[in-house]
């Protein structure tokens, strides 16, 4: 049981570790806008790294329906619970 | 047991890694699924192997479109290698919609067939097929043994004609995805949700699987191969430590753990017979150690199976140096393997470049953990890999008979070396391919070629060739050095390619084709022979091959002999053939 905080704040890790970037800070409301290094080949990326830390699966239909890290926090911690 | 595969998200860490010191090779890569991935990972696990990939994709699923086009990129750029990856997914969706259920291997194998042909005859790059993985569709369940109406079947059978094609065409090189996927697992290998998302098929840490293979595949076909197996005794050969124990007392066999080293040795043993030279390296008296391969019954390995025997009381390290050094070959084409950790890391640290696996501390899980590990990828098999460990053994003969000798000539003149000189036929033709692959330390260029690019330079009117066979009084060494000769001018005959083999150093085999070249060159009318050297990290002990042979080095980084008034050289090797001239 991981609440959504500390989802995010393991998120942050395994998002510096993928993207090979030190400098990444997570919100909720983080977009792939906002971090240049995620487009649509290292999103696959993270997506498969975010499924092995949290040993959790997305289903196809959340891994593009989430509009921010916000909300896919709320989903990891959901399938924790 | 550690998993030897590097899963994706770590060896995509590579990318980034500084490549410019290393070979640049152009690779295309087609498939009928996303591939960025996986060009991503293989541009990654190329940098393990030093080498450095300019890959070029083509346009996502147009494999065959690509192929029949002939103005496609894929024509207009020179590439090196051309991976193609036809995925299981888009197979099993023709197969759904053919109507001849039963015809559907032998029409595709035809259409591969005829895809690979019309490739190879447009573009000299090697080609890497993937084969299919035996996916196993549900519909039939067991019974898709029993009918030719069932998928599995059909990938099988499509399997083996796969095999059959690459076995025919020498430029055509098999990605066996199907071992991996077995290795990995249905539900590991495939990831349904990147499948419907971004039509990737495979999860992420299979392509990285893949990009290890394939590149595995390029490293040995770049001459990256494994030739020597340089191995402990006590707890690694057998169980138990020999001095202390006692011949009756150590575990060889089919009792117990002894189980676990036969299994070892067994696949030692098939191995050196595929070619892969082995050395032992041991801490103990050498009467005692030897006296186990003489006289134990359980052994598989006996004394005839390992080409250097060391075993004494000296560092572990100094008796490697001294086993590459009978052997001449590189460090980084030899894998030690020892129980013991504390062993392994003074080898690991003291020797760059060597091979030393982490063996499990549990030995029955030896031979499973060394088969992962795909150390010995090649890329050509020849009768001369069935002869090495002798030739290793009457190498080491000789080296004690040469100290009878104060006098270098002396001791060549009593090998009674006999040379066989002649142009590549049809018979050497794998063997040249091989030599081209091998060597590193005696090559001037460093050009690799296929047995279909030998044959191609054989039916050339602008090449020639010659290549020597020699034995001595000790025995046969084979076929050992080659020249490839291409016409620049009227005048001029360009050395493409001169390698010879480490164990025939210091022979003086390379006087006697050089004095073949010259008369070679002199009977069909040319005026010099313009020889290169194209330095690499190995070959600096050519760097001045041809000044030492007389060639005078010019402003344009070549070196030219002039053939009229050429002294021939002083050798003690006598010719048993007078070469044709092709």
């Amino acid at each position: 049981m991981l609440t959504v905080k500390e989802v995010l704040t393991q998120a942050k890790e395994v998002f510096k570790d993928t993207l090979d970037n030190d400098k990444i800070e997570l919100t909720p409301e983080t977009t792939a806008d906002d971090i240049e290094e995620w487009d649509s080949l290292s999103h696959i990326q993270l997506i498969v790294a975010l499924e092995k830390h949290f040993k959790i699966k997305f289903t196809t239909a959340e891994i593009t329906s989430y509009k921010n890290v916000g909300q896919m926090a709320e989903s990891i911690s959901r399938k924790l619970s | 047991m550690q998993d030897p595969v590097i899963p994706y998200n770590i060896l995509v860490k590579n990318f980034k890694k500084d490549s410019s010191g290393f070979k640049t090779l152009k690779i295309a890569v087609m498939a009928d699924f996303a591939s960025q991935h996986y060009a991503k990972a293989l541009q990654s696990a190329l940098i393990l192997h030093r080498l450095s990939g300019y890959i070029w994709e083509a346009d996502y699923n147009s494999i065959e479109a690509t192929i029949i086009n002939q103005d496609s990129e894929l024509y207009q750029q020179h590439f090196d290698y051309i991976i193609i990856i036809p995925s299981v997914h888009k197979l099993n969706k023709r197969f759904s919609h053919s109507a001849q259920k039963s015809k559907f291997a032998d029409d595709t194998i035809n259409q591969i067939s005829d895809l690979i042909s019309l490739l190879l005859s447009r573009s000299s790059a090697r080609i890497i097929l993937t084969n299919f993985q035996e996916l196993n569709d549900g519909i039939f369940g067991n019974y898709s043994n029993k009918t030719d109406q069932s998928f599995l079947y059909h990938i099988r059978r499509i399997n083996v004609e796969l095999m059959t094609l690459a076995i025919k065409q020498p430029n055509l090189f098999i990605a066996d995805a199907q071992n991996l996927f077995s290795n990995f697992g249905m539900t590991q290998a495939f990831d349904a949700k990147l499948f419907i998302h971004g039509d990737i098929i495979y999860s992420l840490d299979f392509l990285a699987a893949l990009a290890q293979n394939t590149s595995g595949i390029i490293a040995s076909i770049q001459g990256d191969i494994k030739k020597c197996i340089v191995l402990d005794l006590d707890n690694t050969l057998w169980g138990g430590v020999i001095g202390d124990d006692g011949i009756e007392n150590i575990q060889i066999g089919d009792l117990g753990i002894g189980k676990a080293f036969s299994m070892l040795q067994n696949w030692l043993y098939d191995l050196k017979n595929r070619g892969i030279i082995l050395a032992v390296c041991s801490k103990n008296t050498e009467s005692v150690a030897k006296e186990v391969f003489e006289k134990h019954p359980g052994m598989t390995l006996r004394l005839n199976d390992i080409s250097v025997f060391v075993a004494n009381w000296e560092t572990k390290v100094d008796n490697i140096l001294f086993i590459q050094s009978v052997l001449n070959i590189g460090f980084d084409s030899m894998v030690f393997l020892d129980d013991n950790p504390f062993e392994r890391e003074i080898v690991k640290k003291h020797i760059p470049g060597i091979e030393v696996p982490d063996l499990p501390e549990d030995p029955s899980e030896y031979v499973w953990y060394l088969r992962s590990l795909n150390l010995f990828e090649t890329a050509s098999f020849s009768g001369e890999d069935l002869m090495r460990t002798k030739q290793y053994q009457e190498e080491a003969t000789r080296l004690e008979f040469q100290k009878l000798f104060t006098n270098e000539r002396d001791f060549l003149a009593s090998l009674d070396m006999k040379a066989v000189i002649k142009p590549v036929d049809n018979f050497n033709c794998p063997r040249i391919a091989q030599l081209t692959q091998r060597s590193n330390q005696f090559n001037l260029r460093t050009i690799r070629y296929t047995d279909e690019d030998i044959k191609r330079i054989m039916h050339d009117p602008d090449y020639k060739s010659l290549t020597v066979t020699l034995e001595d009084k000790y025995g046969d060494y084979g076929l050992i050095s080659a020249v490839i000769l291409r016409l620049l001018s009227s005048s001029e005959l360009f050395i493409d390619t001169w390698i010879m083999s480490c164990r025939v150093l210091k022979r003086g085999v390379e006087l006697c084709l050089l004095n073949e070249m010259v008369t070679l060159g002199l009977e069909s009318g040319y005026k010099f022979l313009v020889g290169e050297y194209i330095p690499t990290p190995k070959n600096g002990m050519v760097k001045n091959h041809y000044e030492q042979l007389g060639f005078r080095p010019d402003s344009d980084g070549r070196y030219y002999l002039e053939l009229t008034n050429f002294n021939y050289k002083d050798t003690v090797i006598h010719k048993s053939g007078k070469y044709v001239n092709s």
